[in-house]
Parts: C-alpha cells; sequence; structure tokens
C-alpha cells in the first residue's frame, strides 16, 4: 500500500477520476438542503477522493498532494468553524445555534440567515470529516515497515 | 393464519434480532480480536435497521418536498428523524471502529499476537515478571 | 451577560472549543498543553459555582433551548439541582487532579502531552454534557464523546493497558447500543425524545411490553458503564494499567456520570409510580445486586497486592452503594446516594493521587513493597493517604459517614434489614485493606532492625512537589471539612432532589 502501483490502469484512471470525484463531493455538500446529501457525506467523498491517490500512487508521492499533518489540523479547523459560527451567534445575542441572528451581519432576511448557517456548518463538518479519515488513515499505516 | 401474518408484517424486526444474535455470538465466542471487532459492528448495524425499519410508511416518499403533495400534509412522506439519528450513529460507529483498529495495531506491536488465550498468557506473564 | 443568560450549555461547549484548540496551540510546543487546560478548568469550576447559586435563588429548573426550538421539536438543557450538584462535583475533582497531572504526565509520558491533554478535555466534555443535557439522543451523543475519550487515555500506559482499553471499548459500546435500542423503543412508542415529554406521555400509554423491554435495556446499558455487579468485569484492568493521572481522572467521574443517568431515567422519565406497576422489579433487581457487588468488590480488594487493583475492586464496591440507594427508592436513601457520589469522588480521587505520588518517588505502587520508612519519607502523602482511609471506613467526623448513615436509614425505612448487614459488614472489610497499608507504615519501629541494611541512616525528608502535594492534601482537608458541613448540603441542595411522588 506504501509503494506505488505496477499496473498503469491503476495509476491512470485513479489520476484522472479523483478531482470528479472531489466536484461530485461539493456538489453533495451544498445540495444537502434539497436532496439527500449534507456534510458527513460529502466529507466522506472528499476523503475518498483523496485516499484514493494514497492507495494507487505510493505514500511517498501522495504526500505532495496533501500533507501527512494536515488532517489534524483541518479536523479541528472543521469543527472550529462549526462551533465558530454557534459561537458568533451567542455573541449577537440568542441562543447557541439559533442563526436567525446572523441577519444582524449578512445582507439577507432573518429565514434564509437560517438557510446560510446551515450551510456554514455544513461546511465545517465536511472539511472536518474529510481532515479525520485522512488522519486515522495515516495514523494506522505509520507502523507499516515497507 | 394470524401468526404467519405477524411474522411477515414484522420481517424487519426479525432481521434486526438476527443480526443481534450474529453480532453477540461473534463478540463472545470467537478467539481472535479482528473478529470480535466484526461482530460489534454487526451488532451497531442491527441497531440502526431499527430505527430505519420504524421510520418507513406504506406508500410513503422520500422526505424531500414535493410538488405534488399538499404542504400540511406528512402522511405521504416517510419520518426523517430516525435517519438523521441514524447518521450520528454511523458516524460514532466509524470513530469507533478507527480507536479500535488503533488500538489492535499497538496490542500487535507489544505482544506479536491477536489470539485471545495467547494474550491473556501474555498478560499473566507480564504482570508477573513487574512482582 | 452573555455568561448570565447562556450559562447553563457554557461548560460543554467551552471544553469543546479547548480540545480543539489545543492542537492547534501547542503543535510543536507541547509545554503549552497544560496551562491551556488548567485554565479552561477553572473556568468550568467558576460557571459550575455560578450555575449552582442560580439554581438555588431561582428554586424552579432552568431551561435553555438550543437554537430557541420550543421542545419537543427541540433540544432542551435542564439546569436543576441534581444536574448543577453533579456537575460541580465533576468539574472540581477534575481541576485539582488536572493541577497534579503536570508532573507525572511530563514523566510518564513524555512528547505525548498535546494528545493526551486534549483527550481528557473533551473527556470531561463529554461528563458535562452528559449531565446537563434534558435529551435522550443528545445523551447518546455525549455518552460516545466521553467513551472514545476514556478509551484513548487509558491506553497509553504500561504495556497491558492497550488490552484492557480494547475489552472496555468492546463492553462500552455495547453499553452505548443497548441504551440506544431502549430509546429507540420509547420513540417508536412515544414519539418524542425529550425527557419532560416523555415523562408526560408514558401514563397515557398503559402497561405496555415494549415500555418494559426499553427501560430493562437502559438498565443494563447503564449497569455496565456504572460497573454494577455482574457487569463490572472492564473496571480493574483499565483503572490498574492505566496511567496514574488516567486513573485519577476517570475513577472519581466515570462510574458516577452513568448512574446519575439512572437516576435520571429511573426517577425523572419513567418516575416511581410506573416502576412499580412492572412486571419485574426492576428496582429490587438493582438493590439485589448492589449489595453483592459490595460483599465482592471488599473481599476480591482484600486479595490484591498491588494499591490500584485494590482501588479499583474498592471502586466496585462503592459504586454498589450508590446503586444501593438508587434501588431502594426512597427519599433517605436518594440522598445518601447522592451524597456519596459528592464523597466517593474526593475519596477516590485523593487515593489515587496518593498512588501517583508513590509511582512518582518509588516507582511503584506495590503494598507488600512499601518500606515502613515512608512514614518520615513522604510523611503529608501518608496523612492524606490515612484521612481518605478513614473516610472510606467510615469514621466521623469524615464525610464518608455521613453518606453511609443516609444510606442505613434509608434502608431502615422498608424493615431492609439485609441491607443494613450487608453496609456494616462492608465497612469492616474495607477496613481490613486499608489499616493493612496503615499498620505497615505506621506501626513498626525503623531502626530495631540490625538484620536490614537498606536505610542505615535516619530516613530523610523526600516528598513530592508541591504541584502535586497541595491537590492530595486539599482533596484530604476536603473530606474533613465536607463531613463538618454535610448539613448544609443536605439542606440546602440534596433536599430539592427527590421527585415528586416518593
Amino acid at each position: 500500500m506504501t509503494r506505488k502501483s505496477d499496473n498503469p490502469i491503476v495509476s491512470l484512471v485513479s489520476r484522472i477520476i479523483s478531482p470528479f470525484i472531489m466536484l461530485f463531493a461539493l456538489y453533495v455538500i451544498f445540495h444537502g438542503h434539497y436532496s439527500p446529501g449534507g456534510g458527513f457525506q460529502g466529507g466522506t467523498m472528499l476523503a475518498a477522493a483523496v485516499l484514493l491517490i494514497r492507495l494507487s500512487a505510493g505514500n511517498e508521492i501522495a504526500q505532495l498532494q496533501f500533507k501527512k499533518d494536515l488532517g489534524t489540523i483541518l479536523g479541528s479547523i472543521g469543527v472550529l468553524v462549526y462551533f465558530g459560527t454557534g459561537f458568533l451567534v451567542m455573541l449577537l445575542g440568542g441562543k447557541f445555534l439559533d442563526y436567525k441572528y446572523l441577519a444582524k451581519i449578512l445582507p439577507v432576511s432573518e429565514v434564509m440567515a437560517r438557510s446560510w448557517g446551515i450551510l456554514f456548518v455544513e461546511i465545517g463538518v465536511g472539511i472536518a470529516v474529510m481532515g479525520l479519515l485522512v488522519a486515522i488513515y495515516d495514523d494506522l499505516l505509520e507502523g507499516d515497515p515497507l | 393464519m394470524k401468526t404467519l401474518d405477524f411474522m411477515l408484517g414484522h420481517y424487519a424486526y426479525w432481521f434486526t434480532l438476527a443480526l443481534l444474535a450474529i453480532g453477540l455470538y461473534g463478540m463472545m465466542m470467537k478467539k481472535n480480536l479482528v473478529k470480535k471487532l466484526i461482530g460489534m459492528t454487526i451488532f451497531q448495524v442491527s441497531v440502526i435497521i431499527f430505527y430505519i425499519a420504524g421510520s418507513s410508511k406504506w406508500g410513503g416518499t422520500v422526505p424531500v418536498m414535493d410538488k405534488a403533495i399538499d404542504v400540511a400534509d406528512s402522511t405521504k412522506y416517510i419520518n426523517p428523524l430516525p435517519h438523521t439519528l441514524m447518521l450520528t450513529a454511523i458516524v460514532v460507529g466509524v470513530a469507533t471502529t478507527g480507536v479500535a483498529f488503533a488500538l489492535v495495531i499497538s496490542i500487535y506491536k507489544r505482544y506479536k499476537t491477536l489470539d485471545e488465550t495467547v494474550l491473556l498468557e501474555g498478560m499473566k506473564k507480564d504482570s508477573d515478571s513487574d512482582e | 451577560m452573555i455568561v448570565t443568560s447562556n450559562s447553563p450549555v457554557l461548560i460543554p461547549l467551552l471544553f469543546l472549543a479547548t480540545a480543539l484548540l489545543i492542537p492547534l496551540v501547542a503543535w510543536k510546543r507541547n509545554w503549552l498543553a497544560w496551562p491551556v487546560t488548567i485554565l479552561a478548568s477553572f473556568a468550568s469550576v467558576a460557571i459550575s459555582v455560578f450555575n449552582v447559586f442560580l439554581v438555588i435563588q431561582e428554586g424552579q429548573p432552568i431551561h435553555y433551548y438550543l437554537g430557541d426550538w420550543v421542545p419537543p421539536i427541540g433540544i432542551e438543557y435542564v439546569l436543576d439541582h441534581l444536574s448543577a450538584f453533579v456537575m460541580l462535583v465533576i468539574n472540581g475533582v477534575a481541576f485539582l487532579v488536572l493541577i497534579h497531572a503536570k508532573q507525572i504526565v511530563s514523566r510518564e509520558l513524555p512528547g505525548k502531552e498535546m494528545p493526551y491533554y486534549a483527550a481528557a478535555v473533551l473527556m470531561l466534555c463529554g461528563f458535562n454534557g452528559i449531565v446537563i443535557t434534558g435529551d435522550l439522543f443528545n445523551l447518546y451523543v455525549f455518552l460516545e464523546i466521553s467513551s472514545l475519550s476514556l478509551y484513548g487515555l487509558i491506553a497509553v500506559g504500561e504495556k497491558q493497558s492497550p488490552v484492557a482499553a480494547f475489552r472496555y471499548l468492546i463492553m462500552g459500546t455495547i453499553a452505548a447500543s443497548f441504551y440506544l435500542l431502549g430509546i429507540g423503543f420509547l420513540y417508536l412508542k412515544t414519539g418524542s425524545l425529550n425527557m419532560a415529554d416523555v415523562k408526560a406521555i408514558l401514563p397515557l400509554l398503559g402497561d405496555q411490553p415494549v415500555v418494559f423491554i426499553a427501560l430493562a435495556l437502559i438498565v443494563l446499558g447503564m449497569g455496565i458503564k456504572m460497573a454494577l455487579f455482574p457487569l463490572h468485569g472492564w473496571l480493574p484492568d483499565s483503572y490498574t494499567y492505566a496511567p496514574s493521572t488516567s486513573s485519577a481522572i476517570i475513577a472519581p467521574t466515570g462510574t458516577k456520570v452513568g448512574a446519575y443517568v439512572l437516576l435520571r431515567v429511573l426517577f425523572f422519565v419513567f418516575g416511581l409510580t410506573y416502576i412499580t406497576r412492572m412486571p419485574v422489579p426492576v428496582t429490587s433487581v438493582i438493590t439485589w445486586l448492589a449489595a453483592i457487588g459490595i460483599i465482592y468488590g471488599s473481599i476480591m480488594a482484600i486479595a490484591q497486592k498491588e494499591m490500584k487493583r485494590m482501588l479499583a475492586y474498592s471502586s466496585v464496591a462503592q459504586v454498589g452503594y450508590i446503586g444501593l440507594g438508587i434501588g431502594l427508592a426512597n427519599p433517605l436513601a436518594l440522598v445518601g446516594a447522592v451524597l456519596h457520589v459528592l464523597n466517593h469522588a474526593f475519596m477516590k480521587a485523593c487515593l489515587f493521587l496518593v498512588a501517583g505520588n508513590f509511582r512518582f518517588k518509588l516507582g511503584h505502587s506495590n503494598i507488600f513493597k512499601l518500606s515502613h520508612s515512608i512514614r518520615k519519607k513522604m510523611p503529608w502523602t501518608m496523612a492524606a493517604f490515612t484521612v481518605a482511609a478513614l473516610s472510606m471506613v467510615g469514621l466521623p467526623p469524615m464525610a464518608g459517614f455521613f453518606s453511609k448513615w443516609y444510606l442505613a436509614l434509608g434502608t431502615l425505612k422498608d424493615s431492609n434489614w439485609h441491607f443494613l448487614v450487608v453496609i456494616l459488614v462492608s465497612s469492616l472489610l474495607n477496613a481490613v485493606y486499608f489499616f493493612r497499608i496503615i499498620e505497615k507504615v505506621y506501626m513498626k519501629p525503623i531502626h530495631n532492625n540490625p538484620v536490614e541494611n537498606e536505610e542505615s541512616a535516619e530516613p530523610v525528608r523526600d516528598e513530592v512537589g508541591s504541584s502535586m502535594l497541595v491537590p492530595t492534601l486539599i482533596l484530604a482537608a476536603g473530606l474533613i471539612v465536607l463531613g463538618l458541613l454535610n448539613a448544609f448540603i443536605v439542606k440546602g441542595i440534596l433536599n430539592f432532589i427527590i421527585p415528586a411522588g416518593m
């Protein structure tokens, strides 16, 4: 798993498909309101796109695309985005996660402010899930002697 | 005839029971640690299937707003709340599996085996040598 | 203004933010992890004290709606006397243990401070969330948050600790799955996940086997988390092989949270009148299992050689006291059980910190290897140990006596003489295994053995540093203070937690 794959079909196809998987994952995150989807599902697909390159191209080359330490940091940043949205609402005077107070800083009505609040939260969850799944994979692979 | 009706009508719950039993059997009877983990995952999956089965309705559709159905009528949509609860439960299962595999790797590094009986002997030898 | 109006939800959020900030701040600089943790813990203690005074002043439970959605549509956090009290106990004990943790974590786990403190803070976030939430599924989420961090905290100890953590992982996940299945049954029958709402709907359903199965599953799940007698198998190995700080922070708080959930579900969701109509008497089963657990834990503790293992079996016995108080289901026993939560937290934290001090100075905590010159080398540590041991046995005026007194009065109410005998016999058994250590250390003279040539000179004072000694002494002194002030605690807070109908 840490060496580059010998099969040329696998290398080529995974390199072509991986950006499209990321694009579809972004679509799934952003359309969580209107169709099945949302933060966790999109985050898992983003992680799958990154892990596909790690599996097919070997560990050393994949580090150039997505460094090893970045997983934990992205995980923390993602959950902080979630927490930050709720905390911002608390600073503006409402209860935790009461998105209609976001209408005070964004130029939208109160009903749409709730929609924007959920969108920010879903983006935070997506980033966090991607970072953490890649971090779990990297940690489990640390002891591999190859 | 009534019992056959009852059994066939509640087939989802019989599946849940069967998966629960398989999961418990795997955890208790298998000696390898990874097989115990698989048993635990099957156990968690059975609870998830129970919730999803409990949320379905006859003739219901996906809970995304449909123009053909009246807005105030909620009997045509299946109940979405257990689905969201189970999303959380799936995430919890993933995280638990991640932690469990990290523990399995740590155990393998120290004891060079994943078999439970050999592990218990190794632990006893370790605590005897600590005396 | 933000703090006062949002105070119920502030503590889990504070710990969550800290747990996320620690990896970002202390990424390459490990020494920054401990100050951030202590700051967050101190803030949480301050907010917990504020919460207690707020609840006493209001008199009524305070409801906080997350996102301003009214329950049963939304999730609410309920701050009443019981939750404020248990939150204060958890945060206070955790703060003192975390002060002690600085030196011993850098000795036992060099270079790993950042993930360790982040996991500890996440675990505290989970415990606080369990205590304060008013929604059944939110409780499951926080239960899993705290459990996963717990497994991580236990697994970094000695050589056998990953196996103990693995066993605890399997059993803990089964417990949470049983709990989830139980609230699934409740949701399908009542249609709501809010605790107060389920309590209102349940009497309208009448007697249904589904509700009884739900109660049985929840009691089973929480019994595993609480280490009630036959379900305690994960506890001795986990507490023994974990690092010293992990044992000291988990033992006073982990099982108590399970007991708290059991209390909530039995008396505040199902209600006493509903429980007594069940086909199988759930409360009697809990009391009998707890009583057997008390005797079993005390006897197994006598047979141990290593101090932490002995304290682990002693924990099984003490949680049996709390289970006995919950199961007896009358006001005095309930007051005794909740008071024992407070007392046992202080006693066990003090004892595990003493074991940590021994490991720091001597490298081990084996009872038979403790030489009798310890009373000259570490006098303050041994004094704290003696105070905590006397409190565990139950001698007045230490705090342990008063909780056992209330429990004994509770057993007398319905003429349950057998449980009174169990309490008295177990106190005697506690005396056996604690006084064994006290006798070994204090009663033997130092200079009368010409055969032993280990110390030929007068043993010098070799006490641990003040950052480790001061929390131990504060906990020990706190036991005496709590014992003298227990009337105020009972009259001020604990009298109000008794649910209506007892």
